[in-house]
């Protein structure tokens, strides 16, 4: 095996050029590919921030009375995926916009009546924290009588996050293309090596060597092209990592995003992809050669 | 009756053929190599005798009939086997074949590490063969270093150095000038002595008369005649 591991080494250094090659195509694959990853990792993280602020207001047609309303806050209680209910009361919420304005006090002089409607202001439960539930919610809490209107301020979040699905799925479709196309590389190369060597090849079997004794430094030079290209990608996107996140700390939008790179696993799972890419690209030109 | 049925064979060849196409390349050959022979295969260009190596170390395979090695019938070994049958071999081309880009030392040590020989013994065996045929000062060479002849002796240690049961050698002499050829023939000459089977595909007649032997004949890929040395220098039709 460590002999197997010099070969490996050897021809690296025998043929750096086209090596060199393989890893930064590697490279340059998987920093993309990454990239796309780390965008993901962080948009969803801001979405699923956004989500956890998910409440449902209802407004109450005008006149109800206090005992509907008590009954209505214990139905809704009740309903699956409610968290609490808060009645806020007409007077209340006119009261809070008042606050809210009370640099333009010129606003209210003029009304003789609270335009306000009496109120509810939903949480949900974790689990319906999410476009589908909250919209079947919604419409269940429609039906009631009482109700003049529902409204969730995310509703645009939904379709956000519609567009991010899609956009997801772009991102696992071209990075589908990007493996196929760094593997379709990674096997030229090599067959670009082997073909230079085909003498040597041809020689060694003539001695009796085994097909897995001609393999095996191959196998390994795929696996140390794919191990490298991924470290390399994932070191550059690293350097870009740091350099954004410090100009957004900086001044482009501080404290509205924390940006977090890879977490270990990603990591690690990427440098086991880009690995597997070497072998396999090594695996596939090895059988159409060696035939 | 074929000279050479008398001792125990470790070739056997029974009405082999072999096509390229249309073309005939050997027709016909059934032959009884017994061990510790120096067989040469003798005649012009494209009679065959390339072929015939080729057939015996499967760099080719027949197209009719059948060749045994030591009972191993080569139209049925697996592709998984085609090495064991390989490491019987020593192989000596006319063009020697070497790595140019391996040292000497790697080019001769590459027969052992192919069989999974242990890196010590590799270095002693090594340094062995080539100091047999006096090349032990171009251990750390690289080929194209090297002359015609001094290339072929490292062909030859490549040959040799797994102690072979069978050498084939392909017109070993063709590229060499005499003393070089002479230098390679006495190589061959005491490897067959030390128990090997050699087997020299040449159309040298003066490799064949100085070294002795049993020769056969091909034509146009037809086995013409198989007859020792003597015979074959005073026959003038050859």
């Amino acid at each position: 095996m460590i002999h197997n591991y010099k070969r490996a080494i050897q021809d690296i250094r025998d043929h750096r050029f086209l090596n060199s090659v393989t890893i930064i195509t590697i490279a340059i694959s998987i920093l993309i590919v990454s990239s796309f990853a780390l965008f993901f990792v962080n948009a969803n993280d801001i979405i699923n921030s956004w989500k956890k602020g998910i409440k449902i207001m209802v407004y109450l047609k005008p006149d109800t009375p206090e005992t509907k309303i008590s009954k209505l806050i214990h139905k809704i209680q009740h309903m699956d995926g409610i968290r609490d209910v808060r009645f806020i009361s007409k007077n209340e919420a006119f009261q809070e916009l008042k606050k809210q304005m009370k640099r333009q006090p010129s606003l209210f002089e003029n009304l003789k009546e609270n335009p306000l409607p009496d109120a509810f202001e939903i949480r949900l439960k974790i689990s319906f924290q999410n476009q589908e539930k909250v919209e079947i919610l919604a419409t269940r809490l429609e039906s009631f009588p009482q109700i003049d209107e529902v409204e969730y301020g995310q509703r645009w979040l939904g379709q956000f996050t519609n567009f991010f699905n899609l956009f997801r799925l772009t991102g696992y479709a071209m990075g589908g293309l990007f493996f196929i196309a760094t593997l379709l590389i990674v096997a030229n190369t090599i067959r670009l090596v082997l073909y230079s060597r085909r003498d040597e090849v041809e020689i060694m079997r003539l001695v009796g060597a085994t097909d897995s004794f001609i393999k095996a430094p191959f196998y390994i030079q795929g696996l140390i092209q794919g191990a490298f290209g991924g470290i390399i990608g994932l070191a550059t996107l690293f350097v870009g990592f740091l350099l954004l996140s410090s100009s957004m700390e900086r001044g482009i939008s501080p404290g509205l995003f924390a940006i977090r790179f890879l977490s270990t696993g990603a990591f690690c799972g990427i440098i086991l992809g880009s690995t597997f890419v070497g072998w396999i690209g090594c695996y596939l030109s090895l059988k159409q050669f060696l035939k | 009756m074929i000279d050479g049925q008398n001792k125990s064979p470790i070739i056997r060849m029974f009405h082999v053929y072999k096509n390229y196409g249309a073309k005939k390349a050997l027709v016909n050959i059934t032959l009884d190599i017994p061990k510790n022979e120096l067989l040469f295969i003798s005649g012009p260009s494209g009679a065959g005798k390339t072929t015939l190596l080729k057939l015996l170390y499967l760099g080719e395979k027949v197209s009719e009939g059948q060749i045994l090695i030591e009972g191993m019938n080569l139209s049925r070994i697996s592709h998984k086997r085609i090495p064991l049958l390989r490491r019987k071999y020593g192989i000596i081309f006319q063009d020697y074949k070497l790595i140019a880009t391996k040292t000497i030392f790697d080019n001769v040590a590459i027969v052992l590490e192919a069989t999974g020989k242990k890196r010590r013994f590799i270095e002693k065996k090594v340094k062995s063969i080539l100091r047999t045929v006096g090349m032990e000062e171009s251990l750390h060479s690289f080929p194209p270093s090297l002359s015609g002849g001094e290339q072929q002796r490292i062909a030859v240690a490549r040959a040799i150095v797994g102690d072979p049961k069978i050498i084939l050698a392909d017109e070993p002499t063709g590229n060499l000038d005499e003393v070089s050829a002479n230098i390679i023939l006495d190589l061959l000459k005491r490897f067959h002595t030390r128990g090997a089977t050699v087997i020299i595909a040449t159309h040298d007649k003066e490799l064949i008369r100085k070294t002795g032997g049993r020769v056969i004949h091909l034509n146009q890929g037809y086995m013409q005649k198989t007859t020792n040395v003597e015979s074959y220098i005073n026959d003038s039709q050859l």
